[in-house]
């Protein structure tokens, strides 16, 4: 078995087939001197369903991944440590006040991007956080129609396969989800219960993995091992619900490629990518560039394309590049039960509740839900030491209880703020390139938010007969911002249509577009605008304004 | 000190479902891993073994796992976490410095080595770094608490809970591919699971733990 990271499997006119161990499919390849249609960085949650779209209305369209291409039949351990080679780490300085911790927590390197090691929860924005700032009065109003993103998050849902109830609780009316919802575990009761005793709706989770065969992918088997890559295909990442159909469609990818700039011309115009592949620089001619690499590459590389004509950086005359950094609040209440719970088995994010994102009767601003957990010994483990500081013998004793922990945790919305932002640092990486500097703070109504979460979780958890209570009050995951979009040239980066303002052959189409985070997991509405993206485009090009 | 989950050994589900080819290769790696330094001196191995010794000891009667060496062999192999706090230098030299100043308090407050110290006096120093007391030149302006508790605290138990006797000891069903579980409600045990023993029963446990 070959090493996914020693050398590219995309090449020479073939791609691994990800359902077949030691299959291939065929795939496309483009010349290097010939201007291709599209150029995506970056194959995630955005990347991969708008090469996938593009391919399929044909246009002639690489990606590139600075991520090997995986074959999760044979290549991922059941595993956490191993598995380790899902994300992306190389070397990002943190600071601020609230330094994010990166890596697992939040970035993915790999043909798929971060869905590849994500936990598959699935949801909508509710639809007044696509005007927050008009209806909620926080935050910045999105240039996007809720009801014409109801339209598109039923197409991810749909392409994505997602398993989920026949209604969902709250919000405006939305179609029953594709696949029926998965069995419930212990952790996921212990939610429900917690929920209604505290008179809430709960609901089991909407997940993108399959709940029935589906093509080559059969249901999942709640293994468990969810974040660290799915080795039976039942997830539904990109690697495995898009890519294959890019293919299929006439895409290239080209794994680990890591693209160090973006070259305009005489006319201002992106021309093309300079990438780092099998040991050189190359340069790849292109008439349009999507960056799609998340919000800490995504504006990294903007920043590190300045040249003489754009000196700050590519798209960046707002000087938002960068900027309105988001993360979101992942704070969790743990504790024991006499039952055993067990909840390493299946999905960690059975059950859920979004009664904080649907009533406003609170003092600060934004939603946030939460989700039953399952979190794999040596999470489990940094859980105990970072929280409660154990180590010794009493740490020891702790981890025997594994089997009876259960714990609920939070996905919370923090608002945008300037200083919260991506920068170089002088320091360079193994290309050469500059890496990211990070910086971010906690502000008063994030900390009231957290606050009020932690409270809530609390008495859920205790009224569902949890002992021994305690809070995890620094976490966070996600990450959204960078490249916001909006309807004005002077305080966004992209536009609707995910197009920069200032080079129009520019494009942004990953979590960095936006303007808020909302209380929910992110990737389902990053797939939606994706798909959306890919048809604006096609009519663009239709009337002639590409 | 009990042992909750008598007879249990995750090893021995090796051969079954629940372990495929490539978990296995995982595990045969891990527990092969060179006990000899390869990054760091012997000298300063030698303190950063006796610390990860109070950290998380080791069980008295499964198999022992050596932290220091699956430590040293994150720093050789240069695997690193995806971030470095401002205020920290890369990994390698971090542990060069806070090592060093173990070695340091243990001298200026007992006047001998760290690793030749009693647990207590090891306990002590260690307990000092968490709370952020230690200083010195050898720590050249890098914070002990930092040091302790996102560097050599996360280090060192990241590699003992992910070494089979740990999940042994805790009754973690270790790897689940491609056999996952069936029984997801509360108190539902899968026969290719830890049992855990209540008072009176383990005997009966230890014979369904060599059973998984
Ligand atoms: C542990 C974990 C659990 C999560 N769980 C959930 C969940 O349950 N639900 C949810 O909605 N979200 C979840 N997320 C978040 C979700 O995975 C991300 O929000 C989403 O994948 C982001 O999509 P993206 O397209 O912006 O970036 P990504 O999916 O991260 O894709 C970016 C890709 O671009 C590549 N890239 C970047 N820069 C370059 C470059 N210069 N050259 C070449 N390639 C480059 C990267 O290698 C990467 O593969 C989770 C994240 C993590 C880490
Ligand atoms: S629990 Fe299901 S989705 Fe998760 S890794 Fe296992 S099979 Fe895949």
């Amino acid at each position: 078995m070959s090493d996914p990271l020693a050398a590219p499997r995309a090449i020479q006119g073939r791609a691994p087939d990800v359902f077949r161990e030691g299959g291939w499919v065929e795939m496309r390849e483009f010349s290097e001197s010939e201007a291709v249609d599209f150029v995506v960085i970056g194959t995630g949650a955005g990347g991969g369903p708008l090469i996938t779209r593009l391919a399929e209305q044909g246009f002639s369209v690489v990606g590139f991944d600075a991520g090997p291409y995986f074959r999760p039949l044979e290549d991922f351990a059941s595993d956490e440590t191993a598995q380790n080679q899902l994300y992306w780490l190389d070397e990002r300085i943190v600071d601020g006040e609230n330094p994010i911790r990166m890596g697992g927590n939040n970035s993915g390197k790999a043909v798929g991007g971060s869905t590849v090691h994500f936990a598959m929860v699935s949801l909508r924005f509710r639809p007044e956080w696509f005007k927050s700032r008009s209806l909620l009065g926080y935050g910045a109003d999105w240039p996007l129609d809720w009801r014409e993103m109801w339209d598109y998050y039923g197409k991810a849902e749909r392409a994505l396969s997602i398993s989920g109830p026949v209604t969902y609780p709250w919000g405006p009316k939305r179609p029953r989800y594709p696949y029926r919802a998965h069995e419930m575990n212990g952790a996921a009761e212990v939610l429900a219960r917690g929920a209604e005793a505290m008179g809430y709706k709960w609901s089991p989770t909407p997940l993108a993995t399959v709940s029935a065969p589906r093509g080559d992918s059969p249901p999942c088997v709640y293994r468990g091992f969810c974040r660290f890559g799915c080795s039976t295909n039942a997830k539904q990442s990109q690697l495995v619900a898009f890519i294959p159909r890019a293919l299929a469609a006439g895409a290239e990818i080209r794994d680990l490629a890591m693209v160090g700039r973006i070259e305009t011309g005489a006319d201002g115009r992106a021309t093309g990518v300079h990438y780092f592949r099998e040991g050189r620089w190359r340069f790849q001619r292109a008439r349009n560039v999507v960056v799609a690499g998340y919000a800490i590459e995504t504006p990294r590389l903007l920043l590190n394309s300045a040249n003489d004509r754009y000196p700050d950086g590519l798209a960046n005359s707002s000087g938002l590049v960068g900027r309105n950094l988001m993360t979101q609040s992942n704070q969790a209440v743990y504790g024991s039960m006499k039952d055993e719970v067990r909840w390493n088995k299946g999905p960690p994010s059975l059950s859920i509740t979004e009664h904080w994102n649907y009533d406003d009767r609170k003092d600060f601003f934004g939603g946030y839900c939460w989700m039953a957990q399952g979190p794999l010994p040596i999470e489990w483990v940094t859980v105990l030491t970072g929280s409660l500081g154990l180590w010794g013998e009493q740490l020891r004793e702790r981890m025997k209880n594994y089997n009876h922990q259960v714990g609920v945790k939070m996905v919370g919305e923090m608002l945008p703020n300037e200083n919260n932002r991506v920068t170089l640092a002088d320091e360079t990486d193994q290309y050469g390139l500059r890496i990211p500097r990070i910086t971010y703070s906690w502000g008063d109504n994030d900390k009231a938010l957290v606050a009020h979460a932690l409270d809530k979780m609390q008495t859920s958890m205790e009224l569902a007969g949890v002992r021994d209570t305690f809070q995890q009050v620094d976490d966070t995951n996600h990450l959204a911002g960078t490249a916001r979009m909006g309807s004005d040239p002077r305080s966004s980066v992209v536009n609707a249509d995910c197009r920069s303002w200032d080079i129009p052959n520019l494009w942004v189409c990953d979590g960095s577009i936006f303007p808020t985070t909302g209380g929910v997991n992110p990737s389902l509405t990053i797939s939606a605008i994706a798909l959306r993206t890919a048809d604006r485009i096609k009519a663009l090009a239709d009337r002639g304004e590409l | 000190m009990t042992d909750h989950f008598p007879g249990y050994d995750v090893l021995r589900k090796r051969r079954t479902p629940s372990w495929d080819e490539r978990t296995r290769q995982a595990i045969n790696d891990r527990l092969s891993v060179p006990r000899e330094p390869r990054f760091l001196s012997p000298e300063l191995f030698a303190i950063l073994a006796a610390a990860c010794g109070r950290i998380i000891p080791q069980p008295p009667d499964r198999p022992p796992v050596p932290v220091a060496a699956m430590v040293d062999t994150k720093l050789f192999e240069s695997k690193r976490d995806g971030y470095r706090f401002a205020s920290m230098p890369e990994q390698g030299e971090a542990y060069r410095r806070g090592l060093r100043g173990f070695d340091d308090a243990a001298q200026s407050l007992h006047g001998r080595r760290f690793a030749g110290l009693e647990p207590a006096a090891q306990d002590q120093i260690l307990a000092s770094a968490q709370k952020g007391e230690l200083d010195g030149p050898a720590w050249q302006g890098m914070p002990s608490k930092m040091f302790f508790e996102h560097r050599l605290l996360i280090d060192a138990v990241s590699a003992y809970y992910a070494h089979p006797t740990a999940w042994s000891e805790m009754g973690f069903g270790g790897p689940a591919s491609p056999r996952g579980y069936v029984r997801m409600q509360l108190n539902r045990r899968d026969p290719w699971e830890a049992a855990e023993a209540k008072p009176g029963e383990e005997d009966r446990v230890r014979w369904e733990n060599e059973h998984v």
